[in-house]
């Protein structure tokens, strides 16, 4: 839901908003993606990212990561209606735990000549990007990181040339030996 | 198929031991205590009828509509506490069913819906009577299942009403493919089911306790805000509300949905709370310096302005669902428990306390005395008149005429469900069917069917307005079917009453399509559905029509011709505080509702 969206019902949610990365394990069955995804949409929330794979095969589990805005209230919320649903297990806020590891992929394309062509490979490296795909005129960067780097990557790049981003969402893992 | 002998059917590889899924459907029905179901019959749920053919231990009541089935189930479950069941088939069957699904869901009432659905193979191909079940109730469910193998029935049977009667309760789907139905498998008894848990529930903090005994015996200006989680705890919960509230003396209100938790005869008793509340028992929620909501959920009728709700109290929040705690008001102190559970232990908290040291009542005499004040203004009086009945006037009469009788209210949804909640006094939990949350009209009819189904010998009445009544009128046919006598009291302004107040005070009084043009003619209507028609419009024989409905024991239609233009009194205008109510229409019609409260309903 937009900010400013004129005359919303006043909810008693100052603050300002961050960004959440809400972790939930939940059954591997039928619609239980469309289940989340509903659930989001339908109380007005925005998901940024969101990533799903059975993670369990024994237990028949999935986990799902998604990134969300929105003020400490409304991610409370968020992680509440989530943890309410029948198949989902648990609910972990990825970005309140300490031991927390996150992850994503992304691919990104440069078109470019000269100068500009130089930097974006120079920079790449400093990021650790590996040039999959090269043209005498353009570059397809693979990147993992954190979320803040690779956003921090993709805004390096949009003054040399940026075409396209393709992003895996994010990952998440507990560190240590510690599972959920 | 459906008379085929057992031999005929010895080439399956079915062991003796199973059964057709239709069969171990009505198995896993009987286990849970089924008596009764609500449904329709369709092409896709044949085989389930045809199971249904040869039980006697399960009643199935023939609805008109889809609609009513769902209805039915939840005044069943409501009055009863037990779970409330229907069945319907695929396609139209279940989107009919639909509206009474969700208002199942916002009003936390547990029903299970069981529908048909094409077979497996057709899936998906746009077959005839199909549609997207699951997909379509995702979201007015509190879960749902699409079952793939017979075999599942009995485990999700079970698992549906563990989840549908336990937490916050709600309505579960089953959607079952006419194959599936035919398809033999073995049936799993309950004790062996595997089921999951909606929110694992919680023990309850006994330091939380003690911190909410210790915020109240501090309070000098408490209330005790309830609502419909108490009545759906069960009469114990409704048991230890009553001996806190002696013991404690604070007063007491409720939501709509919480009427009857409380008895409204006692001296500590505020009224209902909210858009149309007594000024009693909002005031005393906006002056409040102690506030102990149990079961209820801040609803925007609750509430009005946000920010300018109950502003200098504490508040203490009680809810069996995690997601209801702040989010719409922010509180200083959670407890997620079962209302009932947590009423007992804070009766056992406050006397531990009381006897170690005993609270000092006069702590809480002036706030006594300010509500007695409040309470003088006698809010929910209105102008008597003598030569029409007014519509308040019809409801104090009805109330005063089946006193000490063993009465059920349902209701529809708009003004004369604010006279009801106004007017009719409740003295038991379960005993007041309406739609709260999602505010269906066409309810209260078909509740009725359901509480009468679950109480034959009880006073089942609809207190019913004219156009309501309209939406669900076809279930009159299965009240005379059925032989089930309920009374369907309609409070007959030729408006759709509700929506004319609103144009009135928000819209220049420009009456945009709200007048019932061409009624029908409901005594007539009556007679031609089987039933007993009557008719009051005069002040001076209501009582004697109002006696001759309630010595019927057929389905009455009673036709109840009110004032036209009467508004309900107090309000609380859209988008203000609960200390800004109007009492009648002449301050209404001097309040201007700010361009924010406009657009909020």
């Amino acid at each position: 839901m937009a900010d400013d969206a004129p005359l919303a019902p006043v909810i008693a949610d100052e603050g300002p908003a961050r960004e959440a990365i809400v972790a939930a394990i939940v059954d591997n069955e039928p619609g239980v993606l469309a289940r989340i995804v509903g659930l989001v949409s339908a109380r007005g929330y925005n998901i940024e990212s969101l990533t799903v794979a059975e993670t369990d095969v024994e237990r028949h589990t999935s986990r799902i990561t998604l990134v969300t805005r929105g003020t400490e209230a409304k991610i409370e919320q968020i992680k509440a209606q989530l943890a309410r649903l029948v198949p989902v297990r648990r609910v972990i806020d990825v970005s309140l735990e300490q031991d927390a590891l996150e992850r994503e992929l992304a691919l990104i394309k440069v078109v470019n000549s000269g100068e500009q062509r130089v930097e974006s490979m120079r920079l790449a490296e400093i990021f650790r990007a590996r040039a999959l795909d090269t043209t005498h005129t353009s570059f397809v960067f693979e990147i993992t990181g954190a979320r803040a780097k690779i956003n921090a990557f993709i805004e390096l790049m949009r003054p040399l040339g940026l075409k396209e981003v393709s992003r895996t969402g994010v990952l998440s893992i507990r560190r240590g030996t510690g599972t959920d | 198929m459906s008379v085929a002998p057992a031999p005929a059917e010895a080439p399956s590889l079915a062991s003796p031991a199973q059964r057709t899924g239709a069969e171990l459907l009505l198995d896993a029905l009987e286990e849970q205590g089924v008596e009764v179901i609500f449904g329709y019959p369709g092409g896709a749920v044949l085989p389930i009828y045809d199971a249904l053919f040869s039980r006697d231990s399960i009643r199935h009541i023939l609805v008109r509509h889809e609609q009513g089935a769902a209805h039915a189930a939840e005044g069943y479950a409501r009055s009863t506490g037990k779970v409330g069941v229907l069945l319907v088939t695929s396609g139209p069957g279940a989107t009919n069913a639909v509206t009474g699904l969700t208002d199942a869901l916002l009003d936390s009432v547990p029903i299970v819906c069981i529908t048909g659905q094409v077979p497996r193979k057709l899936i998906g191909t746009d077959a005839f009577q199909e549609c997207d079940t699951v997909g379509i109730t995702r979201s007015c469910t509190k879960h749902n299942y699409l079952v793939t193998a017979a075999e599942r029935i009995p485990g999700i049977v079970h698992e549906a009403f563990h989840i549908a009667r336990n937490g916050r309760p709600g309505p579960i789907v089953i959607d079952i493919p006419k194959d599936v139905q035919f398809e033999r498998a073995e049936y799993v008894p309950r004790a062996q089911a595997k089921v999951r848990d909606c929110v694992p529930a919680t023990r309850i903090s006994i330091t939380q306790i003690e911190q909410a005994v210790e915020l109240m015996r501090q309070a000098r200006k408490p209330v005790l805000y309830t609502g419909g989680g108490i009545v759906n705890s069960g009469p114990q919960a409704s048991a230890a509300l009553r001996t806190l509230a002696r013991e404690t003396g604070f007063p007491v209100t409720s939501t709509l949905m919480g009427l009857g938790a409380f008895p409204a005869s006692d001296p500590q008793w505020l009224g209902m709370l909210g858009m149309h509340g007594s000024f009693e028992a909002n005031n005393a929620m906006h002056d409040c310096d102690l506030m102990v909501c149990i079961g209820a959920r801040f609803d925007d009728r609750v509430t009005g302005r946000l920010d300018a709700f109950s502003p200098n109290s504490r508040k203490i929040h009680i809810d069996i669902d995690p997601s209801s705690i702040n989010k719409n008001v922010p509180v200083d102190l959670a407890i997620v428990a079962d209302a009932g559970a947590a009423l007992e232990a804070l009766v056992a908290q406050w006397r531990a306390r009381a006897q170690a040291a005993p609270c000092d009542r006069a702590r809480i005499e002036l706030w006594r005395r300010q509500i007695e004040t409040w309470r003088a203004r006698k809010s929910f009086s209105y102008a008597p008149c003598d030569r029409r009945i007014k519509p308040q006037y019809a409801v104090e009469r009805l109330y005063a005429l089946t006193r000490g009788k063993d009465v059920y209210i349902t209701t529809e949804v708009g003004q004369h469900q604010m006279w009801a909640a106004q007017h009719f006094h409740f003295e038991e939990p379960n005993r007041w069917m309406t739609s709260g949350g999602l505010g269906t009209m066409g309810y209260g009819l078909p509740a009725a069917i359901g509480v009468q189904t679950a109480f034959p010998d009880a006073l089942v009445i609809d207190i019913a307005g004219d156009a309501s009544v309209q939406m669900t009128m076809q279930e009159m046919s299965t009240a005379v079917q059925h032989d089930l006598p309920i009374k369907v009291f309609i409070l007959n302004n030729a408006y759709l009453g509700m929506v004319r107040q609103w144009q009135e005070l928000l819209h220049g009084g420009r009456y945009s399509h709200s007048y019932s043009a061409s009624l029908p003619d409901f005594v007539k209507l009556a007679e031609a559905y089987g039933c007993v028609g009557l008719r009051a419009e005069k002040p001076e024989e209501l009582d004697a029509k109002i006696e001759e409905m309630l010595a019927v024991n057929r389905p009455v239609i009673f036709d109840c011709v009110v004032t036209q233009e009467e508004n309900v009194f107090p309000m609380i205008p859209s988008g203000a505080a609960h200390n800004e109510m109007l009492f009648g229409d002449a301050e209404a019609r001097r309040h201007e509702v700010s361009a924010k409260g406009k657009v909020l309903v």
